[in-house]
Protein backbone atom coordinates (compact mmCIF):
# COMPACT_ATOMS: atom_id res chain seq x y z
CA UNK A 1 0.00 0.00 0.00
CA UNK A 2 1.35 3.67 0.16
CA UNK A 3 4.58 4.23 1.29
CA UNK A 4 3.39 6.91 4.15
CA UNK A 5 1.39 4.46 5.86
CA UNK A 6 3.72 0.87 5.36
CA UNK A 7 6.39 4.27 7.55
CA UNK A 8 3.56 4.56 10.14
CA UNK A 9 3.40 0.77 10.77
CA UNK A 10 6.88 0.48 11.15
CA UNK A 11 7.07 3.06 13.64
CA UNK A 12 4.18 2.17 16.42
CA UNK A 13 6.17 2.86 19.22
CA UNK A 14 5.88 7.08 17.68
CA UNK A 15 1.93 6.83 17.54
CA UNK A 16 -0.02 8.29 19.91
CA UNK A 17 -1.34 6.98 23.31
CA UNK A 18 -4.47 6.27 24.23
CA UNK A 19 -6.24 8.18 27.40
CA UNK A 20 -8.01 6.30 30.21
CA UNK A 21 -11.03 7.69 28.19
CA UNK A 22 -10.49 6.93 25.33
CA UNK A 23 -9.87 3.52 26.05
CA UNK A 24 -13.09 2.65 28.02
CA UNK A 25 -14.61 4.62 24.36
CA UNK A 26 -12.78 2.02 22.09
CA UNK A 27 -13.23 -0.53 23.93
CA UNK A 28 -15.00 -2.84 21.34
CA UNK A 29 -12.51 -2.47 19.07
CA UNK A 30 -9.77 -2.78 21.40
CA UNK A 31 -10.73 -6.45 22.83
CA UNK A 32 -10.40 -7.60 18.98
CA UNK A 33 -7.09 -8.51 17.83
CA UNK A 34 -7.88 -7.35 14.06
CA UNK A 35 -7.71 -3.60 15.50
CA UNK A 36 -6.51 -3.90 19.30
CA UNK A 37 -4.48 -0.94 21.11
CA UNK A 38 -2.61 -0.52 17.84
CA UNK A 39 -4.82 -0.38 15.52
CA UNK A 40 -6.63 2.06 17.89
CA UNK A 41 -3.17 4.08 17.98
CA UNK A 42 -3.39 4.16 14.40
CA UNK A 43 -6.47 5.70 13.72
CA UNK A 44 -6.11 8.57 16.25
CA UNK A 45 -2.93 9.04 14.24
CA UNK A 46 -4.86 9.06 10.83
CA UNK A 47 -6.85 11.70 8.66
CA UNK A 48 -9.28 11.74 6.44
CA UNK A 49 -10.56 14.28 4.22
CA UNK A 50 -14.26 13.97 3.68
CA UNK A 51 -15.19 15.59 0.43
CA UNK A 52 -18.46 17.05 0.99
CA UNK A 53 -20.78 16.80 4.69
CA UNK A 54 -23.53 15.72 2.20
CA UNK A 55 -25.34 12.51 1.69
CA UNK A 56 -21.98 10.04 1.19
CA UNK A 57 -20.02 12.35 3.63
CA UNK A 58 -22.51 12.34 6.70
CA UNK A 59 -22.32 8.61 7.60
CA UNK A 60 -18.74 8.45 6.21
CA UNK A 61 -18.03 10.75 9.19
CA UNK A 62 -20.19 10.30 11.81
CA UNK A 63 -18.98 6.71 11.65
CA UNK A 64 -15.30 7.52 11.05
CA UNK A 65 -15.46 9.82 14.33
CA UNK A 66 -17.10 7.16 16.44
CA UNK A 67 -14.37 4.79 15.54
CA UNK A 68 -11.89 7.53 16.61
CA UNK A 69 -9.91 8.71 13.75
CA UNK A 70 -7.82 11.52 14.36
CA UNK A 71 -8.38 14.35 12.51
CA UNK A 72 -11.31 14.97 10.17
CA UNK A 73 -11.23 17.42 7.30
CA UNK A 74 -14.39 18.52 5.66
CA UNK A 75 -14.66 20.77 2.60
CA UNK A 76 -18.34 21.52 2.26
CA UNK A 77 -19.83 25.84 1.16
CA UNK A 78 -22.85 24.44 1.10
CA UNK A 79 -25.94 25.34 3.90
CA UNK A 80 -28.31 23.15 5.19
CA UNK A 81 -31.74 22.76 3.38
CA UNK A 82 -34.89 20.82 4.39
CA UNK A 83 -34.47 18.81 1.28
CA UNK A 84 -31.43 17.37 2.33
CA UNK A 85 -32.56 15.75 5.71
CA UNK A 86 -33.91 12.82 4.20
CA UNK A 87 -30.39 11.32 3.76
CA UNK A 88 -27.47 13.72 5.27
CA UNK A 89 -27.73 12.72 8.52
CA UNK A 90 -24.84 15.18 10.25
CA UNK A 91 -26.78 17.85 10.02
CA UNK A 92 -30.71 17.80 11.96
CA UNK A 93 -34.06 20.31 11.69
CA UNK A 94 -32.62 22.85 13.81
CA UNK A 95 -29.60 23.26 10.98
CA UNK A 96 -31.51 23.97 8.74
CA UNK A 97 -30.14 27.39 6.70
CA UNK A 98 -26.69 26.45 8.14
CA UNK A 99 -23.72 25.97 6.94
CA UNK A 100 -23.30 22.56 6.45
CA UNK A 101 -19.27 22.63 8.10
CA UNK A 102 -21.10 24.41 10.80
CA UNK A 103 -23.20 21.84 11.49
CA UNK A 104 -21.38 19.12 10.54
CA UNK A 105 -18.19 20.02 12.86
CA UNK A 106 -21.01 20.35 15.78
CA UNK A 107 -22.43 16.90 15.39
CA UNK A 108 -18.61 15.10 14.95
CA UNK A 109 -17.72 16.79 17.99
CA UNK A 110 -21.02 15.98 20.16
CA UNK A 111 -20.38 12.17 18.63
CA UNK A 112 -16.69 12.11 20.11
CA UNK A 113 -15.30 14.91 21.00
CA UNK A 114 -11.58 13.09 20.64
CA UNK A 115 -11.84 14.13 17.24
CA UNK A 116 -10.03 17.23 15.98
CA UNK A 117 -12.52 18.66 12.97
CA UNK A 118 -10.60 20.92 10.45
CA UNK A 119 -13.62 22.46 7.97
CA UNK A 120 -12.85 24.05 4.85
CA UNK A 121 -15.53 26.53 3.52
CA UNK A 122 -14.71 26.65 0.23
CA UNK A 123 -15.43 25.07 -3.29
CA UNK A 124 -12.99 22.09 -3.95
CA UNK A 125 -10.49 23.14 -7.02
CA UNK A 126 -7.63 23.35 -9.02
CA UNK A 127 -6.62 25.49 -7.34
CA UNK A 128 -6.77 24.13 -3.39
CA UNK A 129 -7.03 20.80 -3.97
CA UNK A 130 -3.25 19.60 -3.99
CA UNK A 131 -2.55 21.97 -0.91
CA UNK A 132 -5.50 20.71 1.01
CA UNK A 133 -5.34 16.76 0.33
CA UNK A 134 -1.34 16.52 1.01
CA UNK A 135 -2.18 16.95 5.16
CA UNK A 136 -4.44 13.82 4.59
CA UNK A 137 -3.91 9.88 4.91
CA UNK A 138 -7.37 9.12 2.74
CA UNK A 139 -9.41 11.36 0.66
CA UNK A 140 -12.83 10.42 0.96
CA UNK A 141 -14.72 11.57 -2.08
CA UNK A 142 -18.82 12.15 -1.95
CA UNK A 143 -19.87 14.82 -4.28
CA UNK A 144 -21.96 14.72 -6.42
CA UNK A 145 -20.95 15.67 -10.22
CA UNK A 146 -18.34 14.30 -12.56
CA UNK A 147 -15.98 17.48 -12.61
CA UNK A 148 -15.03 17.13 -9.21
CA UNK A 149 -14.99 13.60 -9.27
CA UNK A 150 -12.36 13.38 -12.01
CA UNK A 151 -10.51 16.39 -10.05
CA UNK A 152 -10.57 14.38 -6.42
CA UNK A 153 -9.19 11.00 -8.07
CA UNK A 154 -6.76 13.24 -9.97
CA UNK A 155 -5.53 15.38 -7.05
CA UNK A 156 -5.26 11.76 -5.30
CA UNK A 157 -2.84 10.22 -7.65
CA UNK A 158 -0.94 13.09 -7.97
CA UNK A 159 -0.29 13.39 -4.40
CA UNK A 160 -0.45 9.44 -3.64
CA UNK A 161 -3.39 9.41 -1.63
CA UNK A 162 -6.27 7.17 -1.47
CA UNK A 163 -9.70 7.74 -2.86
CA UNK A 164 -12.05 5.89 -0.80
CA UNK A 165 -14.56 6.67 -3.58
CA UNK A 166 -18.71 5.77 -3.39
CA UNK A 167 -21.21 7.44 -5.77
CA UNK A 168 -24.82 6.86 -5.94
CA UNK A 169 -28.27 6.93 -8.23
CA UNK A 170 -31.64 6.32 -7.22
CA UNK A 171 -31.32 3.13 -5.88
CA UNK A 172 -27.91 1.94 -7.23
CA UNK A 173 -24.75 2.61 -5.18
CA UNK A 174 -20.74 2.14 -6.38
CA UNK A 175 -17.95 2.26 -4.11
CA UNK A 176 -13.96 1.40 -4.66
CA UNK A 177 -10.74 2.36 -3.55
CA UNK A 178 -9.15 4.13 -5.78
CA UNK A 179 -5.68 5.87 -6.54
CA UNK A 180 -3.43 3.49 -4.88
CA UNK A 181 0.13 3.14 -5.10
CA UNK A 182 -0.26 -0.36 -7.67
CA UNK A 183 -4.37 0.00 -7.96
CA UNK A 184 -6.53 1.49 -10.95
CA UNK A 185 -7.62 5.10 -10.73
CA UNK A 186 -10.79 6.58 -11.42
CA UNK A 187 -9.83 7.40 -14.80
CA UNK A 188 -8.15 3.39 -15.51
CA UNK A 189 -12.23 2.75 -15.14
CA UNK A 190 -13.77 5.85 -16.92
CA UNK A 191 -10.88 7.70 -19.15
CA UNK A 192 -13.40 10.36 -20.09
CA UNK A 193 -17.08 11.93 -18.34
CA UNK A 194 -19.97 11.41 -19.71
CA UNK A 195 -21.40 14.18 -22.05
CA UNK A 196 -23.67 16.65 -20.05
CA UNK A 197 -26.92 15.93 -19.88
CA UNK A 198 -26.95 12.59 -20.53
CA UNK A 199 -26.44 11.53 -17.08
CA UNK A 200 -28.79 12.88 -14.14
CA UNK A 201 -27.33 13.77 -11.14
CA UNK A 202 -29.01 13.14 -7.77
CA UNK A 203 -31.23 16.59 -7.77
CA UNK A 204 -32.68 15.53 -10.99
CA UNK A 205 -32.89 12.02 -10.85
CA UNK A 206 -33.34 11.41 -7.26
CA UNK A 207 -32.08 9.16 -4.55
CA UNK A 208 -32.91 6.84 -2.23
CA UNK A 209 -32.54 8.20 1.40
CA UNK A 210 -30.99 5.30 2.98
CA UNK A 211 -28.64 4.38 -0.21
CA UNK A 212 -25.90 6.84 0.68
CA UNK A 213 -26.21 5.47 4.35
CA UNK A 214 -24.99 1.97 2.79
CA UNK A 215 -21.94 3.71 0.24
CA UNK A 216 -20.88 6.34 2.51
CA UNK A 217 -20.47 3.83 5.65
CA UNK A 218 -18.72 1.28 2.93
CA UNK A 219 -16.28 4.45 2.48
CA UNK A 220 -16.04 4.73 6.03
CA UNK A 221 -14.98 1.05 6.54
CA UNK A 222 -12.07 1.20 3.52
CA UNK A 223 -10.76 3.92 5.18
CA UNK A 224 -10.85 2.64 8.56
CA UNK A 225 -8.62 -0.35 6.73
CA UNK A 226 -6.42 1.77 4.78
CA UNK A 227 -5.64 3.29 7.85
CA UNK A 228 -5.02 -0.15 10.38
CA UNK A 229 -3.84 -1.98 7.68
CA UNK A 230 -6.22 -4.72 8.06
CA UNK A 231 -8.13 -6.61 6.10
CA UNK A 232 -8.78 -6.79 2.47
CA UNK A 233 -9.01 -3.07 1.11
CA UNK A 234 -11.23 -2.39 -1.68
CA UNK A 235 -8.85 -1.93 -4.42
CA UNK A 236 -8.80 -2.97 -8.14
CA UNK A 237 -12.86 -4.26 -7.10
CA UNK A 238 -15.62 -2.44 -8.12
CA UNK A 239 -18.81 -2.66 -5.53
CA UNK A 240 -21.91 -2.46 -7.16
CA UNK A 241 -24.89 -2.52 -4.64
CA UNK A 242 -28.88 -2.61 -5.79
CA UNK A 243 -31.15 -1.83 -3.41
CA UNK A 244 -34.53 -3.05 -4.66
CA UNK A 245 -33.40 -6.22 -5.47
CA UNK A 246 -30.71 -6.18 -1.96
CA UNK A 247 -27.84 -7.35 -4.21
CA UNK A 248 -23.87 -6.57 -4.16
CA UNK A 249 -21.73 -7.64 -7.39
CA UNK A 250 -18.08 -7.59 -7.21
CA UNK A 251 -16.10 -6.68 -10.61
CA UNK A 252 -12.97 -6.74 -11.32
CA UNK A 253 -10.90 -3.52 -11.91
CA UNK A 254 -7.19 -3.24 -13.23
CA UNK A 255 -4.72 -0.44 -13.61
CA UNK A 256 -4.48 0.44 -17.23
CA UNK A 257 -1.22 1.71 -17.99
CA UNK A 258 -2.56 3.60 -20.68
CA UNK A 259 -4.43 5.65 -18.30
CA UNK A 260 -3.17 9.23 -18.67
CA UNK A 261 -2.81 9.96 -15.37
CA UNK A 262 -1.57 6.91 -13.46
CA UNK A 263 -0.71 5.07 -16.34
CA UNK A 264 3.39 4.00 -17.36
CA UNK A 265 3.24 7.45 -19.30
CA UNK A 266 1.01 9.89 -18.11
CA UNK A 267 -0.11 12.97 -19.94
CA UNK A 268 -1.88 14.98 -17.15
CA UNK A 269 0.48 15.95 -15.06
CA UNK A 270 -0.76 18.45 -12.98
CA UNK A 271 -4.45 19.28 -12.19
CA UNK A 272 -6.69 20.83 -15.42
CA UNK A 273 -10.12 22.68 -15.78
CA UNK A 274 -12.54 20.20 -14.95
CA UNK A 275 -15.63 21.68 -15.91
CA UNK A 276 -14.21 22.08 -19.17
CA UNK A 277 -12.82 18.69 -19.51
CA UNK A 278 -16.09 17.35 -18.55
CA UNK A 279 -18.35 19.87 -21.09
CA UNK A 280 -19.78 22.15 -18.76
CA UNK A 281 -17.81 25.24 -20.03
CA UNK A 282 -17.37 26.28 -23.55
CA UNK A 283 -13.69 25.79 -24.47
CA UNK A 284 -12.58 29.53 -23.92
CA UNK A 285 -12.24 31.11 -28.04
CA UNK A 286 -15.93 29.96 -27.99
CA UNK A 287 -17.23 31.85 -24.60
CA UNK A 288 -15.58 34.89 -26.23
CA UNK A 289 -17.47 34.64 -29.28
CA UNK A 290 -20.39 37.26 -30.37
CA UNK A 291 -23.31 35.61 -28.45
CA UNK A 292 -23.86 37.34 -25.01
CA UNK A 293 -25.61 35.62 -22.24
CA UNK A 294 -28.76 37.43 -23.47
CA UNK A 295 -29.39 36.06 -26.44
CA UNK A 296 -29.66 32.13 -25.33
CA UNK A 297 -31.15 32.83 -21.55
CA UNK A 298 -33.86 34.49 -20.02
CA UNK A 299 -35.08 34.87 -16.74
CA UNK A 300 -38.21 34.21 -15.06
CA UNK A 301 -38.93 38.28 -14.52
CA UNK A 302 -38.06 38.19 -18.75
CA UNK A 303 -40.65 35.52 -19.12
CA UNK A 304 -43.20 36.88 -17.04
CA UNK A 305 -42.93 40.04 -18.38
CA UNK A 306 -43.22 38.96 -22.40
CA UNK A 307 -46.26 36.55 -21.09
CA UNK A 308 -48.02 39.64 -19.43
CA UNK A 309 -47.34 41.55 -22.80
CA UNK A 310 -49.44 39.08 -24.27
CA UNK A 311 -46.52 37.20 -26.23
CA UNK A 312 -46.80 33.86 -26.09
CA UNK A 313 -43.33 31.97 -25.81
CA UNK A 314 -43.99 28.32 -26.40
CA UNK A 315 -42.41 26.83 -22.66
CA UNK A 316 -41.15 23.50 -23.15
CA UNK A 317 -40.28 21.58 -18.84
CA UNK A 318 -37.36 18.93 -19.95
CA UNK A 319 -38.27 17.13 -16.44
CA UNK A 320 -39.87 13.96 -15.72
CA UNK A 321 -43.60 13.76 -15.18
CA UNK A 322 -43.06 12.72 -11.69
CA UNK A 323 -41.00 16.53 -10.99
CA UNK A 324 -43.73 18.09 -13.25
CA UNK A 325 -46.37 16.77 -10.95
CA UNK A 326 -45.46 19.03 -8.25
CA UNK A 327 -45.01 22.19 -9.99
CA UNK A 328 -44.67 23.65 -13.21
CA UNK A 329 -45.23 26.74 -15.53
CA UNK A 330 -49.20 27.52 -16.22
CA UNK A 331 -49.45 26.40 -20.35
CA UNK A 332 -46.02 24.38 -20.56
CA UNK A 333 -45.58 21.49 -21.94
CA UNK A 334 -43.91 18.19 -20.94
CA UNK A 335 -41.40 16.61 -22.43
CA UNK A 336 -38.46 15.19 -20.90
CA UNK A 337 -34.79 15.57 -21.87
CA UNK A 338 -34.35 12.19 -22.67
CA UNK A 339 -37.87 11.90 -25.43
CA UNK A 340 -36.39 15.13 -26.74
CA UNK A 341 -34.49 13.43 -29.62
CA UNK A 342 -37.40 12.01 -30.97
CA UNK A 343 -40.35 14.18 -30.43
CA UNK A 344 -38.50 17.66 -31.19
CA UNK A 345 -41.07 17.37 -34.09
CA UNK A 346 -43.32 17.98 -32.01
CA UNK A 347 -42.30 22.08 -31.37
CA UNK A 348 -43.20 25.10 -33.07
CA UNK A 349 -40.69 26.09 -35.85
CA UNK A 350 -42.67 29.68 -35.63
CA UNK A 351 -42.96 30.74 -31.71
CA UNK A 352 -39.91 31.61 -29.47
CA UNK A 353 -39.33 28.58 -27.47
CA UNK A 354 -38.12 28.56 -23.48
CA UNK A 355 -36.37 25.77 -22.34
CA UNK A 356 -37.21 24.35 -18.60
CA UNK A 357 -36.15 21.90 -16.23
CA UNK A 358 -35.87 22.35 -12.25
CA UNK A 359 -32.48 24.21 -12.32
CA UNK A 360 -31.31 25.08 -15.41
CA UNK A 361 -29.52 21.68 -16.33
CA UNK A 362 -30.79 19.87 -18.54
CA UNK A 363 -32.71 22.79 -20.15
CA UNK A 364 -29.54 23.91 -21.37
CA UNK A 365 -28.83 20.47 -23.19
CA UNK A 366 -32.04 21.14 -24.36
CA UNK A 367 -31.47 24.21 -25.92
CA UNK A 368 -28.09 22.78 -27.35
CA UNK A 369 -29.68 20.06 -28.59
CA UNK A 370 -32.43 22.01 -30.54
CA UNK A 371 -30.14 24.39 -31.72
CA UNK A 372 -28.25 21.42 -33.56
CA UNK A 373 -31.22 20.68 -35.17
CA UNK A 374 -31.82 23.53 -36.58
CA UNK A 375 -34.12 25.56 -34.07
CA UNK A 376 -32.83 29.60 -33.27
CA UNK A 377 -35.36 31.36 -31.51
CA UNK A 378 -34.44 28.74 -28.15
CA UNK A 379 -34.26 30.69 -24.96
CA UNK A 380 -32.99 28.36 -21.83
CA UNK A 381 -35.00 29.75 -18.43
CA UNK A 382 -32.42 30.90 -16.20
CA UNK A 383 -32.62 29.09 -12.58
CA UNK A 384 -35.07 26.73 -14.07
CA UNK A 385 -38.50 26.54 -11.83
CA UNK A 386 -37.04 27.08 -8.47
CA UNK A 387 -35.88 30.54 -9.57
CA UNK A 388 -39.44 30.96 -11.26
CA UNK A 389 -40.90 30.44 -8.04
CA UNK A 390 -38.36 32.71 -6.24
CA UNK A 391 -39.49 35.39 -8.51
CA UNK A 392 -42.48 35.17 -10.00
CA UNK A 393 -44.89 32.75 -8.44
CA UNK A 394 -44.00 31.56 -5.00
CA UNK A 395 -47.15 29.88 -4.18
CA UNK A 396 -45.74 26.45 -5.95
CA UNK A 397 -43.97 24.04 -4.10
CA UNK A 398 -40.51 23.42 -4.25
CA UNK A 399 -38.64 20.61 -4.33
CA UNK B 1 -29.83 -20.61 -23.59
CA UNK B 2 -30.54 -17.14 -23.36
CA UNK B 3 -28.00 -14.77 -21.84
CA UNK B 4 -28.87 -12.02 -19.04
CA UNK B 5 -27.91 -8.34 -19.35
CA UNK B 6 -27.82 -6.17 -16.26
CA UNK B 7 -29.21 -2.76 -16.70
CA UNK B 8 -27.94 -0.28 -14.46
CA UNK B 9 -30.77 2.10 -12.59
CA UNK B 10 -29.69 5.16 -15.13
CA UNK B 11 -30.44 3.56 -18.55
CA UNK B 12 -33.82 1.67 -17.11
CA UNK B 13 -35.71 4.30 -18.70
CA UNK B 14 -34.50 2.74 -21.98
CA UNK B 15 -35.55 -0.57 -21.47
CA UNK B 16 -39.23 0.17 -20.09
CA UNK B 17 -37.78 0.05 -16.72
CA UNK B 18 -36.90 -3.62 -16.79
CA UNK B 19 -33.10 -4.22 -14.51
CA UNK B 20 -32.38 -7.13 -16.88
CA UNK B 21 -32.94 -8.20 -20.10
CA UNK B 22 -32.86 -11.61 -22.16
CA UNK B 23 -30.18 -11.80 -24.92
CA UNK B 24 -28.98 -14.24 -27.38
CA UNK B 25 -25.92 -14.08 -29.33
CA UNK B 26 -22.52 -15.71 -29.20
CA UNK B 27 -20.56 -12.79 -28.67
CA UNK B 28 -20.74 -9.95 -26.39
CA UNK B 29 -21.06 -7.81 -29.46
CA UNK B 30 -24.74 -10.04 -30.49
CA UNK B 31 -25.39 -9.90 -27.49
CA UNK B 32 -25.46 -5.52 -27.05
CA UNK B 33 -26.92 -5.75 -30.80
CA UNK B 34 -29.89 -8.12 -29.88
CA UNK B 35 -30.16 -5.88 -26.78
CA UNK B 36 -30.70 -2.43 -29.01
CA UNK B 37 -32.47 -3.91 -31.12
CA UNK B 38 -35.22 -4.86 -28.51
CA UNK B 39 -34.26 -1.44 -26.99
CA UNK B 40 -33.65 1.50 -29.41
CA UNK B 41 -33.40 4.10 -27.04
CA UNK B 42 -30.40 2.34 -25.59
CA UNK B 43 -28.54 3.06 -28.64
CA UNK B 44 -27.13 6.13 -28.28
CA UNK B 45 -26.45 5.76 -25.07
CA UNK B 46 -24.21 2.59 -25.36
CA UNK B 47 -23.18 3.64 -29.35
CA UNK B 48 -21.14 6.77 -30.96
CA UNK B 49 -22.83 7.94 -33.85
CA UNK B 50 -20.26 6.13 -35.36
CA UNK B 51 -20.99 2.79 -33.79
CA UNK B 52 -18.36 2.40 -31.51
CA UNK B 53 -19.22 1.71 -27.85
CA UNK B 54 -19.06 4.52 -26.27
CA UNK B 55 -16.03 5.62 -24.14
CA UNK B 56 -18.01 6.28 -20.35
CA UNK B 57 -20.08 3.08 -20.48
CA UNK B 58 -17.81 0.06 -19.57
CA UNK B 59 -19.23 -3.50 -20.10
CA UNK B 60 -18.12 -6.73 -18.13
CA UNK B 61 -18.75 -10.03 -19.09
CA UNK B 62 -19.76 -11.81 -15.77
CA UNK B 63 -16.70 -9.73 -13.35
CA UNK B 64 -14.57 -9.00 -16.22
CA UNK B 65 -14.22 -6.25 -18.11
CA UNK B 66 -14.09 -6.49 -21.82
CA UNK B 67 -11.27 -4.02 -22.80
CA UNK B 68 -9.48 -6.46 -21.12
CA UNK B 69 -10.91 -9.60 -23.17
CA UNK B 70 -11.75 -9.59 -26.87
CA UNK B 71 -13.61 -6.61 -26.44
CA UNK B 72 -17.25 -6.70 -28.49
CA UNK B 73 -15.47 -10.07 -30.08
CA UNK B 74 -15.42 -12.17 -26.75
CA UNK B 75 -17.11 -15.11 -27.18
CA UNK B 76 -20.05 -15.85 -24.74
CA UNK B 77 -21.14 -19.05 -23.00
CA UNK B 78 -24.38 -20.18 -22.24
CA UNK B 79 -25.23 -18.98 -18.93
CA UNK B 80 -22.76 -15.64 -18.81
CA UNK B 81 -24.05 -12.76 -18.07
CA UNK B 82 -22.96 -9.17 -19.51
CA UNK B 83 -23.36 -5.70 -16.80
CA UNK B 84 -23.08 -2.32 -18.30
CA UNK B 85 -21.85 0.43 -16.26
CA UNK B 86 -22.28 3.64 -16.52
CA UNK B 87 -20.42 6.10 -14.59
CA UNK B 88 -22.44 7.63 -12.46
CA UNK B 89 -21.87 10.58 -9.86
CA UNK B 90 -24.24 10.76 -7.30
CA UNK B 91 -23.20 11.87 -3.45
CA UNK B 92 -26.68 13.56 -2.97
CA UNK B 93 -25.55 17.08 -2.72
CA UNK B 94 -22.59 18.14 -0.73
CA UNK B 95 -19.73 20.16 -1.37
CA UNK B 96 -17.54 20.39 -4.62
CA UNK B 97 -21.17 20.58 -6.40
CA UNK B 98 -19.84 23.38 -8.29
CA UNK B 99 -23.33 23.78 -9.55
CA UNK B 100 -24.67 24.99 -6.36
CA UNK B 101 -22.20 27.33 -5.50
CA UNK B 102 -23.72 30.87 -6.60
CA UNK B 103 -21.29 32.46 -8.14
CA UNK B 104 -19.96 29.38 -9.87
CA UNK B 105 -23.48 29.18 -10.72
CA UNK B 106 -23.09 32.86 -12.19
CA UNK B 107 -20.31 31.97 -15.26
CA UNK B 108 -21.36 28.95 -16.21
CA UNK B 109 -24.22 27.49 -18.84
CA UNK B 110 -26.52 27.33 -15.96
CA UNK B 111 -25.82 24.19 -15.26
CA UNK B 112 -27.35 22.48 -12.31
Amino acid sequence: MITEMENKKAHVEELPQLTPDEIKRYSRHLIMPEVGMDGQRRLKAGSVLCIGAGGLGSPAAMYLAAAGIGRIGIVDFDVVDFSNLQRQLLHGTKDVGRSKNESAKSRINDLNPHVHVDTYETLLDSQNALGLFKDYDVILDGTDNFPTRYLVNDACVLTGKPNAYGSIFRFEGQASVFATKDGPCYRCLYPEPPPPGLVPSCAEGGVLGVLPGIIGVIQATETIKLITGIGEPLIGRFMIYDALRMKFRELKLRKDPECPVCGTNPTVTKLIDYEQFCGLRPEPQQAQGGTSVSDWEITPVELKTKMDAGETPFVLDVREPNEYQINKIAGSTLIPLGELPRRYQELPRDREIVAQCKMGGRSAKAMEFLKSVGFTNVKNLRGGILEWIDKVDPSQPKY
Amino acid sequence: MPNTIHIPTPLRPFTDKQESVEVSGGTVGELLADLTKKHDGLRKHLYTDEGKLRNFVNVYLNDEDIRYLQREATPVKPGDSLSIVPSVAGGAGGAGDISQKPQAKADRWGLA
